[in-house]
C-alpha cells in the first residue's frame, strides 16, 4: 500500500511540469557546455528572469504568446550582457559571472526597491499571471478531472494536465532544434571550440561570434525553462538560486552532456529517484529523521551524486565511452 | 605531392634516428624548387634584405614582456612561393614572433604586411581569412570530433556555418560534399583516409601533425605557417613531413615556418632566417647561413672554443678585450 503510493508518487515526478522545465534548462546548458564549453554556472539566474519576464509581461497586460517573447528575450539580453565581457576571457571568468550575476537577479528580485514590479521576497503570486496560459487550453473543459493509470489531474489549471502538456511539447521543440542545430556545420564549429578555440581561430572562424550565439540560444531556452517552471506554482526568488543551478547541472550530468536525448533523461530519472528517496526516508525512516532532514539529507545526496557522477561516469548515462578514452587535453 | 617524391618517403628504410632520417631526405627537384633556388641565389645574404617578389614585409616589430623584450625584428621580407625556416636557439623568440605575425598576440609597436595589406591590430581570424593559417607547436588536433570532422571544419564560407542556415540542411548539403571530396583527397595524400572516422585524440603526435597541416590546407591558403613542424615526431614520419613541405611550396604556397633545429632546415629550405635573443641576426641560404659567424656564437655561444681553464683569462687585458667583443656584437 505504502510502496505503491511511492511508487506512484515517483512516477507521477517523471512526467511532472518541472521535470520537464529542468530539462529544458539543462537542453540550453548542454548547448553551453556539452557542445561549446563554456561554464555557465547561473542557469538558475536566466531562469528566474525568464520568470520574472513572463509573469511581469502578462500582469501588465501582454497576450501568452508576447509576454513568452518577452522572457526569451530578457534571456538573450541577459546573455549579451554576460557575453561580451567575459568570451573574449578565459573560461573560467565566465563561470565566475554568471554565478554571481544569476545571484545579483536573485537579490534584485527580493529587493524591496523593484517591489511594485517583482513582489519582493514573496515573489509573484500564480494567480496573478496564470489566467493567460490557462486560457489557451486545448483540453476539454468538462469533465474538470481525468485520470491517465493511477496518475490524476485536473485537465486545465495550475498542476494539470494542460501544464504538462505543454511543457513537454516545449522540450520536444527544443529537443528538435537542438538537433537541427548540432548535427549542422554551426554545431561543427561549437564542437570545435569546445575541444580548442585557438585551433577554431586559426582556420578563420570568428570564435567569439559562436560562442555569443551558443549562449544566448541556452540561455533563451534556460528562460523557456523558467517560465514553466513557474506556471504550476509561482514566482519566488529565493526557490531558483544556485541550488537550482545545480541540479540543473546534475541533471546534465547524468543524462549525459553533448548527446541529445540526455538532459531529458536525466531530469525524468533525476526527479524520478530523487522522490523515490525523498518519500522513501519519509515513510521508512518515519520518527528517526522529521521531514526537513529529509529535504536536507535529499539536497546531500544530490551533492554526492554529482561527484560521484564527474568522477566516474563523466559521460553521463548516454555518452559515449569512447569520446573518454583518450587524454582530451 | 607528384608521384616521384611520394615513392622517395615510402622507399627509404625505417631510420632509427632523427639525423639519420633528416640525411635521407633530399631537395626536391621539382621545377619550384630550382626556380627558389635561382630567384634567391642573386639576393644578397644580409639581414633586412630586399626581395624581387615578396609576400610579407615586417617592419620594426617589438613584443617586450615586462622589462624582457622577446621580440625586436628590423625588417624582414618573406619571399613568395618559397620555403622560409626561421630558426634559432629555443628562447630565440620565433613562436612569439610567428604568435605576432598571425594575430594571435599583439606588438608593442610595428607594422606588417601580407599581399600589401597591413595586418597590424587585425584579429587571428581575419588574418586566417586573409590566406595565412598557421599550425601550432603543441599540435591542437579536435580531439573530440573525427578526423574528416577536422577538415571539414577548415574549409571556408560553408553556409551551414551560419546559424539560420544551419537550420534549412539543403542550403549546405551540397557544399558539404564538396567539402568531403577535397578532404577526402587530401587526406590521401597525408595517407589519413583510413583513419577518417577515427576520433582525432586517438592518432599519434605525428599522425597530429599530418592532420594539422592538412586541415591548413583545406583552408586554402596562400601562405601557411609551421610551428615547429617536426617536434616531437618520429624519425619514419619526419621525413614524410619534410616531403610534404616541399609539396605545399611545389604546389605554389609560401611556407614559414619555425624550428630550432638547424639539422632539420638545411635540406628543404630555400632561405633561412636566423633569430637569436628577439632579433634577426643573420639571413641566407641553407648552406652558407650556417657559415655565419653571428649564427655559431647564437647557437654555440660566442666564446665556445675559449678554454675557461685558461691562465690567461686571469689577464685584465684579455678580460677587456673580450668584454670590448661582448659589446660589439
Amino acid at each position: 500500500m505504502e510502496l505503491s503510493r511511492i511508487l506512484t508518487q515517483a512516477l507521477a515526478e517523471l512526467i511532472a511540469p518541472t521535470t520537464a522545465a529542468i530539462a529544458l534548462a539543462a537542453i540550453g546548458l548542454n548547448l553551453h557546455f556539452g557542445f561549446t564549453g563554456l561554464l555557465n554556472m547561473g542557469q538558475a539566474g536566466f531562469m528566474l528572469l525568464g520568470a520574472y519576464g513572463f509573469g511581469i509581461a502578462t500582469m501588465s497586460g501582454a497576450p501568452f504568446w508576447l509576454a513568452l517573447v518577452v522572457a526569451l528575450a530578457s534571456g538573450a539580453l541577459f546573455a549579451l550582457i554576460l557575453g561580451i565581457p567575459t568570451l573574449q576571457l578565459r573560461g573560467d571568468y565566465l563561470a565566475i559571472v554568471t554565478i554571481s550575476a544569476a545571484e545579483i537577479i536573485r537579490m534584485l528580485g527580493r529587493a524591496t526597491v523593484f517591489q511594485e514590479w517583482t513582489g519582493g521576497a514573496a515573489g509573484l503570486t500564480g494567480s496573478s499571471f496564470k489566467a493567460t496560459f490557462q486560457e489557451l487550453s486545448i483540453l476539454p473543459a468538462a469533465p474538470e478531472r481525468g485520470a491517465f493509470g493511477p496518475l490524476e489531474y485536473v485537465f486545465t489549471g495550475s498542476d494539470s494536465w494542460w501544464t504538462r502538456l505543454f511543457a513537454w511539447a516545449a522540450v520536444l521543440v527544443a529537443v528538435l532544434f537542438v538537433w537541427l542545430l548540432t548535427r549542422s556545420p554551426w554545431g561543427r564549429v561549437l564542437k570545435g571550440i569546445r575541444e580548442d578555440e585557438d585551433a577554431v581561430r586559426a582556420l578563420g572562424k570568428n570564435v567569439f561570434s559562436y560562442k555569443m550565439q551558443a549562449l544566448v540560444l541556452g540561455g533563451m531556452l534556460g528562460s523557456l525553462g523558467g517560465v514553466l517552471y513557474v506556471l504550476p506554482r509561482s514566482v519566488a526568488p529565493d526557490s531558483m538560486g544556485r541550488s537550482l543551478t545545480f541540479f540543473v547541472w546534475t541533471v546534465l550530468l547524468l543524462g549525459g552532456a553533448a548527446t541529445l536525448w540526455g538532459p531529458v533523461l536525466g531530469s525524468m530519472l533525476f526527479f524520478a529517484v530523487y522522490m523515490l528517496l525523498r518519500a522513501g526516508m519519509r515513510e521508512g525512516l518515519e520518527g528517526v529523521v522529521s521531514s526537513t532532514m529529509v529535504e536536507q539529507i535529499g539536497g546531500m545526496l544530490v551533492g554526492v551524486t554529482l561527484m560521484l557522477l564527474v568522477i566516474f561516469r563523466p559521460q553521463g548515462i548516454l555518452g559515449n565511452k569512447k569520446e573518454l578514452a583518450f587524454d582530451v587535453r | 605531392m607528384s608521384d616521384e617524391t611520394q615513392n622517395k618517403g615510402t622507399e627509404v628504410t625505417e631510420p632509427e634516428t632523427t639525423v639519420e632520417a633528416l640525411d635521407t631526405v633530399e631537395r626536391s627537384d621539382s621545377v619550384a624548387a630550382k626556380v627558389a633556388e635561382h630567384v634567391l641565389a642573386k639576393v644578397e645574404p644580409t639581414v633586412g634584405v630586399s626581395k624581387p617578389d615578396t609576400i610579407m614585409v615586417v617592419d620594426d616589430v617589438v613584443r617586450r614582456f615586462g622589462g624582457m623584450t622577446a621580440v625586436d625584428v628590423g625588417h624582414l621580407e618573406v619571399q613568395r612561393g618559397v620555403i622560409t625556416a626561421l630558426i634559432g636557439p629555443n628562447g630565440a623568440g620565433k613562436t612569439t614572433f610567428f604568435n605576432l605575425l598571425t594575430g594571435f598576440d599583439k606588438p608593442n609597436q610595428g607594422s606588417w604586411s601580407f599581399e600589401g595589406r597591413s595586418l597590424h591590430g587585425m584579429s587571428a581570424t581575419k588574418v586566417a581569412r586573409n590566406g595565412m593559417v598557421r599550425t601550432f607547436q603543441l599540435t591542437k588536433a579536435l580531439s573530440r570530433l573525427t578526423v574528416l570532422q577536422n577538415m571539414l571544419l577548415a574549409a571556408m564560407d560553408n553556409p551551414g556555418e551560419n546559424l539560420f542556415g544551419s537550420l534549412v540542411r539543403p542550403l549546405w548539403a551540397g557544399t558539404e560534399k564538396r567539402n568531403t571530396e577535397k578532404a577526402l583527397e587530401i587526406l590521401a595524400r597525408f595517407k589519413l583516409d583510413t583513419k577518417k572516422d577515427d576520433y582525432a585524440g586517438s592518432l599519434s603526435g605525428g599522425q597530429r601533425k599530418l592532420l594539422e597541416m592538412a586541415r591548413a590546407l583545406m583552408t586554402d591558403p596562400t601562405m601557411i605557417m609551421l610551428d615547429e613542424p617536426m617536434a616531437g615526431v618520429n624519425p619514419a614520419l619526419v621525413q614524410s613531413l619534410l616531403h610534404h613541405i616541399q609539396a605545399l611550396r611545389d604546389d605554389g604556397m609560401t611556407v614559414l615556418f619555425v624550428e630550432h633545429d638547424m639539422h632539420a632546415v638545411r635540406h628543404i629550405s630555400d632561405w633561412v632566417v636566423v633569430m637569436a635573443e628577439g632579433k634577426i641576426v643573420a639571413e641566407g641560404p641553407p648552406k652558407s647561413v650556417m657559415q655565419d659567424q653571428a649564427v655559431i656564437d647564437a647557437y654555440l655561444g660566442a666564446h665556445h672554443d675559449t678554454d675557461l681553464g685558461d691562465d690567461s683569462l686571469l689577464d685584465p687585458a684579455v678580460l677587456a678585450r673580450l668584454e670590448a667583443e661582448e659589446d660589439k656584437r
